[in-house]
């Protein structure tokens, strides 16, 4: 492991440990109103300061994390899964196959991802879960065409050949023997794609249509802060700099994994 | 009435169509491989011997290679045998080993892992149950710490011992035919008598026969009992060692021969 890989790694593992941690470690409840200190600036009692109804920053900002982490993983995770399933069967069995998936990848991506996502959850209500799903459900082209990549340079080594001279059935081929070989560049994307997520995410919640107050999430703790902008800058720069910093995480890792990789 | 031979191929065609092309890879290939016999087939790089002895179990790419004939197996028809049905044939009944052991092992898995999934793939054994069988199977092959070599990676070991644990990943349900396709072509001289020996040993062990794919005439004089030639697709010759090291026929089996011995010469001058 590189010094890049490390450092993003502790970047990310100190945000998701405060997040798992959020009950014990933040000061206040996120969605404690305390009209006696509004707008206060970052002082000993409230470290990075209170919104303008009152609320604790850190607090919100660590609930925050818990939203935006969780929403940016679970996402990630669903288009990879998806991404796999179709990737593999269009790169392992080719032909028919091959050509209707690549052409519904290339349908989908002639969409602008954050337009599709905008017109989904005007259609369905902005609940965390369904926010997972909608950016799950609208980024599994990139994993998809990969994975057929991977497939299809892998059908023709030869250990994919000696695995059929052993008897093994397609499924068991492409399971045990082609994914793993695959797993290296699919885990760059995958790290890649949380960063990606977890911006949709605060993009979203930016523009009203994410994750609803009062619950916290980076994005929408944004656009509450952009009407006091002018008077308290730590309600905008300490959600700014969260979001910031954990994509920057995302992205050594990204970065570290590829370089080992080679 | 004679005993069926375990392998009887009679009248073996493979062509390759491809779009605009068509190519004839083996013509009209016949030969019997008995129980625990050793046949050699011989011939120059093309000449058709891999795309035969991958045709038997259904290997070759169904979109492109178009097999015809017969190929029997203790009574079982393989040629058109439904895949399905002839997976229940690979790796338990009939193995291979290959040219490249590195590249032919999946370099993701340890040495003991590839082993113990064939055994629990077709015989149905427990985790612990199986990695104890392949680490004795390792050992069988004649790796001398089977403990070590089954927790390491095909990139990590030597050829002739990535060799060793391909053979003993083929033997690993006891298969009764053994397809050698040019397994000690990738390897030096030295090594490669090694694995020459250690096939004539486990073959005497277990009990299995052998079809052993060359390009080397001098292997098929030491482990053979009949060598088959194959030139441009066809089998041109087909007999018994000894007549045939007496009295080469074809024009492609004196060539072989001499190539041999000059090959013998250039070692001993």
């Amino acid at each position: 492991m590189n010094k890049t890989t490390l450092t993003g790694i502790c970047m990310v593992g100190i945000m998701a440990l405060a997040a798992l941690a959020a009950p014990w470690l933040s000061p206040c409840q996120p969605g404690q109103i305390d009209a006696g200190s509004i707008l206060c600036a970052p002082s000993s009692s409230h470290l990075l300061g209170t919104d303008s109804l009152g609320r604790d920053v850190l607090s919100r900002l660590i609930y925050g994390a818990r939203i935006s982490l969780s929403v940016g993983i679970i996402a990630v995770g669903i288009s990879t899964i998806l991404g796999v399933f179709f990737g593999a069967l269009a790169g392992f069995y080719g032909k028919a196959a091959d050509a209707l998936i690549m052409r519904v990848v290339d349908v989908l991506l002639c969409f602008p991802t954050f337009f599709l996502i905008l017109a989904a959850v005007a259609f369905l209500d902005s609940s965390i879960f369904n926010i997972m799903v909608i950016i799950g459900l609208t980024n599994w082209m990139g994993p998809a065409r990969l994975v057929r990549a991977e497939i299809m340079a892998l059908k023709e080594r030869e250990f994919v050949e000696a695995a059929r001279a052993c008897g093994a059935g397609n499924l068991r081929i492409i399971v045990r023997h082609m994914l793993p070989n695959a797993c290296g560049p699919l885990l760059v994307n995958a790290t890649l794609s949380v960063a990606g997520a977890i911006l949709l995410e605060s993009g979203l919640s930016f523009l009203g249509l994410g994750v609803q107050p009062p619950v916290p999430s980076w994005g929408n703790m944004l656009t509450e802060a952009k009407a006091t902008l002018g008077v308290a800058w730590w309600i905008t720069v300490f959600p700014g700099s969260a979001i910031f910093l954990a994509i920057i995480g995302f992205n050594f890792i990204a970065e570290g994994i590829r370089k080992d990789l080679g | 009435m004679k005993e069926e031979p375990l392998l009887l191929v009679k009248d073996l065609n493979v062509v390759f169509r491809y779009p605009g092309k068509e190519i004839t890879a083996a013509r009209g290939v016949s030969f019997a491989v008995g129980r625990n016999e050793t046949l050699v087939m011989a011939g120059e790089s093309g000449s058709g011997k891999s795309v035969t002895a991958l045709s038997v179990c259904g290997l070759l790419p169904e979109q492109s290679a178009f097999v015809s004939g017969s190929a029997r197996f203790d009574g079982a028809e393989l040629i058109g045998m439904p895949q399905k049905r002839l997976r229940s044939f690979r790796g338990r009944r009939i193995a291979y080993i290959f040219q490249e052991p590195a590249s032919y092992l999946n370099p993701v898995y340890s040495i003991g892992e590839q082993i113990a999934e064939v055994i629990r793939l077709h015989r149905g054994a427990g985790r612990a149950a199986a990695w104890k069988e392949a680490e004795h199977l390792l050992e069988l092959s004649g790796i001398s710490c089977p403990q070590r070599a089954a927790r390491s990676y095909p990139h990590q070991l030597s050829g002739g011992m990535n060799q060793r644990a391909a053979i003993s990943m083929a033997l690993a349900c006891r298969p009764e035919l053994l397809i050698a396709d040019e397994p000690t072509t990738s390897l030096d001289m030295t090594t490669e008598a090694e694995i020459i020996k250690l096939l004539t040993r486990l073959k005497k062990e277990l009990g299995f026969s052998l079809l052993f794919i060359t390009h080397n005439l001098a292997i098929a004089e030491h482990i053979a009992d009949q060598v088959a030639v194959m030139f441009r697709g066809e089998l041109v010759e087909y007999r018994m060692k000894e007549e045939l090291f007496a009295s080469p026929e074809h024009a492609h089996t004196k060539e072989l021969l001499a190539a041999y011995e000059k090959v013998g010469r250039f070692i001993e001058g």
